[in-house]
């Protein structure tokens, strides 16, 4: 589904990405884990097409199409979706409102018919049960005042909207408390099928307790140093990122 | 001929055949003071950024009575705002009130000429208020409007409710044959225990020129409610000069909101006269600019009692090769103890050719009051843009939720829900997004 290859990238004069490789097949959940600075958050601003970010050398191809030269909104249109770290507060813009807009210019560009106001209410019904996500949350503006949790919860309500192909959560977890990775995991955990992926940036471990992995791959200075199973992001939970800048180290 | 002519013409000939009343030594000080000042320059102070004068450097037409109006009843209905058939509607064509047109559904609603209002028992009142705003708009345009004030019209709002029918006032220009001048003049009374709502518009039919130079003046008294809106959507080729005075003799609530989307050249003075003790007032603003539309508001708040309150807002969002202007000044005078006074001016701008000019200016001379001013010049936020782009939404639609986004707390505060939808239905055309 996603081929990533020998991928390079910078933001302003700062190289940040020295060519990454990794391929995910549909299906299947990877985890991206790596000190701070290690560059797992750029990862993910490039795949959704930030456009702070330079890319300098190397492919991505998604469901067979190359997307570096495709605007964030295509990307989203082809199928992928990035939960932000920081979900962006817009007052003044209804939740609401915002998701009907985005999910009928999704459609829109997968060739679909927009939804009408009825279909939009059942589609959207349908998912805040299974989010379990309340009414008045998105009756508000768009992140305003909301918590932490809250926020997060809206990405992936978003995400179950939108459908995407390759969900990229990008340090979900940050900011929340067990209870809150519980629900947005279980969440993440509903969406999952057999045509669909999910890469998971992550500092901690935590949250792949609840999205456990089938592959976890170690990012470090830009490059992945160390690709393993779910037991790897134990391995780094009990013994610290040191460790892999250790072999790193002995290997240079 | 050129218009000052025209102007100075037809002065003399109302004089002549009017004869004399109340209202004459009125006039005639108005009318030197125009002949002093003439029209304002970019050397005046107020008019540093509008240049108004090149408006009059065109002839224009100043005879409202003999223009024979061609104005019909399907070009009133294209502009009346929804609800009409609950308010009053007040007509103006070409700056002279229209009787015919208009209509009046509340007894506690007087309309009259402030000639015929110097006659009977409001002589006092039209004597003691009429021209009060020429103590802060030191301008020869103020003038001008005062000099022709007895065909204004004196609106009384007795005590009483009318919240449920609001007053629509259009002002209509018909251009078609000529480039008009035209001067709507209101002095408004509300009474104690009055509640009113005005929603004021625009509209020019025609190809020609349109130049509105309108003064009202407005009295708030005790335990009143005005409510103000007005709503600027004007042709291109018209242009405006927007004197709104408002003061608040009582302890009374003041809510007004401008809204400027289209025009030639539009400036607005708001002054606001806080002569009562726990006055309170709240006034917002909202230019949304494309083309070579030119806005400016000038406010004042004048704060000249204690325990008063003001909130002012003001927004901006600038496109094209439009320019705006927001002067906001707020005196608190030596009385005036625990004013609290609050002011702010958030502009986007959009091109690289539009500009905006800002300056908050505060003088205080009590010294316990607490006063805050800002500004902000900006573009869109960038973060967010990208936030609603990688959610799927292009680039365009995205661009026009946020600066939706942006205006809507403006429009929050037309508290009439048919007004308010009415506007946010005109920017939302604009942007080309669905409300709601």
């Amino acid at each position: 589904m996603l081929s990533i290859k020998n991928l390079q990238a910078r933001i302003e004069e700062k190289q940040i990405l020295n060519g990454i490789n990794l391929d995910i097949k549909a299906g299947e959940v990877h985890a991206i884990m790596g000190p701070n600075g290690s560059g797992k958050s750029t990862l993910a601003s490039v795949l959704a097409g930030r456009p702070e970010y330079e890319v300098t050398g190397g492919a991505v191809e998604f469901l067979g199409k190359d997307i570096l030269e495709l605007s964030p909104e295509e990307r989203a249109g082809e199928g992928i979706f990035l939960a932000f770290q920081y979900p962006v507060e817009i007052p003044g813009l209804t939740t609401t409102n915002f998701i009907k807009t985005a999910v009928n210019e999704v459609r829109k560009y997968r060739g679909l018919e927009p939804y009408d106001a009825v279909q939009f209410l059942k589609l959207m019904k349908e998912k805040m049960a299974l989010m379990e996500i309340s009414q008045s949350l998105l009756s508000r503006s768009l992140n305003e005042g909301f918590s932490g949790g809250e926020k997060k919860r809206n990405e992936i309500f978003q995400m179950a909207m939108l459908e995407p192909k390759l969900a990229i959560l990008d340090e979900t977890d940050s900011g929340l408390d067990i209870d809150a990775i519980r629900i947005v995991a279980n969440g993440v955990n509903k969406l999952r099928n057999k045509d669909n992926a999910v890469l998971v940036v992550t500092h901690y471990q935590r949250l792949l307790d609840y999205i456990v992995p089938d592959f976890v791959h170690v990012l470090y200075n830009g490059r992945i140093v160390k690709s393993g199973t779910k037991e790897l992001a134990l391995e780094l939970e009990e013994r610290g990122y040191d460790f892999i800048k250790n072999e790193v180290g002995q290997e240079a | 001929m050129n218009t000052i002519e025209t102007i100075k013409e037809r002065y003399q000939q109302l004089q002549s055949n009017n004869g004399s009343s109340a209202l004459t030594p009125i006039e005639q000080n108005a009318f030197n003071s125009f002949t002093t000042l003439g029209i304002p320059t970019v050397k005046h102070e107020e008019w540093k950024y509008t240049r108004i004068s090149s408006v009059f450097n065109k002839e224009y037409a100043f005879n409202p009575e003999n223009l024979s109006s061609s104005i019909s009843q399907t070009d009133l209905d294209s502009i009346r705002f929804p609800g009409y058939e609950e308010a009053n509607e007040l007509v103006f064509i070409n700056g002279l009130y229209s009787p015919q047109l208009s209509v009046i559904r509340s007894e506690n609603l007087t309309v009259i000429s402030l000639e015929e209002a110097t006659r009977n028992e409001h002589r006092e009142l039209v004597l003691q208020h009429l021209g009060h705003s020429s103590k802060y708009i030191k301008d020869g345009l103020n003038a001008l409007s005062t000099a022709f004030a007895a065909e204004g019209v004196f609106i009384h709002v007795n005590k009483g409710d009318i919240v449920e029918h609001p007053v629509y006032i259009y002002n209509i220009v018909d251009a078609r044959t000529a480039n008009v001048l035209s001067q709507p003049r209101m002095l408004i009374y509300v009474a104690q225990n009055a509640q009113v709502i005005f929603a004021e518009t625009y509209a020019t039919f025609g190809a020609a020129e349109s130049f509105i130079n309108q003064v009202t003046e407005i009295v708030v008294e005790k335990d009143a409610l005005l409510e103000f809106y007005r709503i600027q959507n004007d042709a291109a080729h018209a242009n405006q000069v927007n004197t709104t005075h408002i003061r608040q003799i009582g302890k009374s609530l003041v809510n007004t909101v401008t809204v400027s989307l289209d025009g030639g050249i539009v400036r607005n003075n708001l002054n606001i006269a806080m002569e009562a003790e726990y006055a309170e007032s709240h006034f917002y603003g909202l230019y949304f600019l494309k083309g070579n539309t030119h806005v400016d508001n000038h406010t004042v708040v004048d704060n000249v009692k204690p325990h008063c309150e003001s909130n002012e807002l003001y927004k901006g969002v600038v496109d094209d090769s439009s320019t705006a202007v927001f002067n906001g000044k707020i005196f608190v005078q030596k009385d005036a103890q625990k004013t609290n006074a609050y002011q702010s001016n958030k502009n986007l701008l959009l091109s690289e050719d539009a500009a905006v000019n800002t300056k908050p200016q505060l003088e205080i001379f009590a010294d316990d009051v607490k006063c805050s001013h800002g500004c902000t010049v900006g573009q869109l936020d960038e973060e967010a843009f990208f936030y609603l782009r990688s959610r799927g939404v292009s680039e365009r639609t995205a661009k026009s939720l946020l600066i939706h986004a942006f205006a809507i707390d403006i429009l929050e505060h037309i508290k009439p829900e048919k007004v308010r939808e009415y506007v946010d239905q005109l920017i939302s055309e604009r942007l080309g997004v669905e409300v709601g």
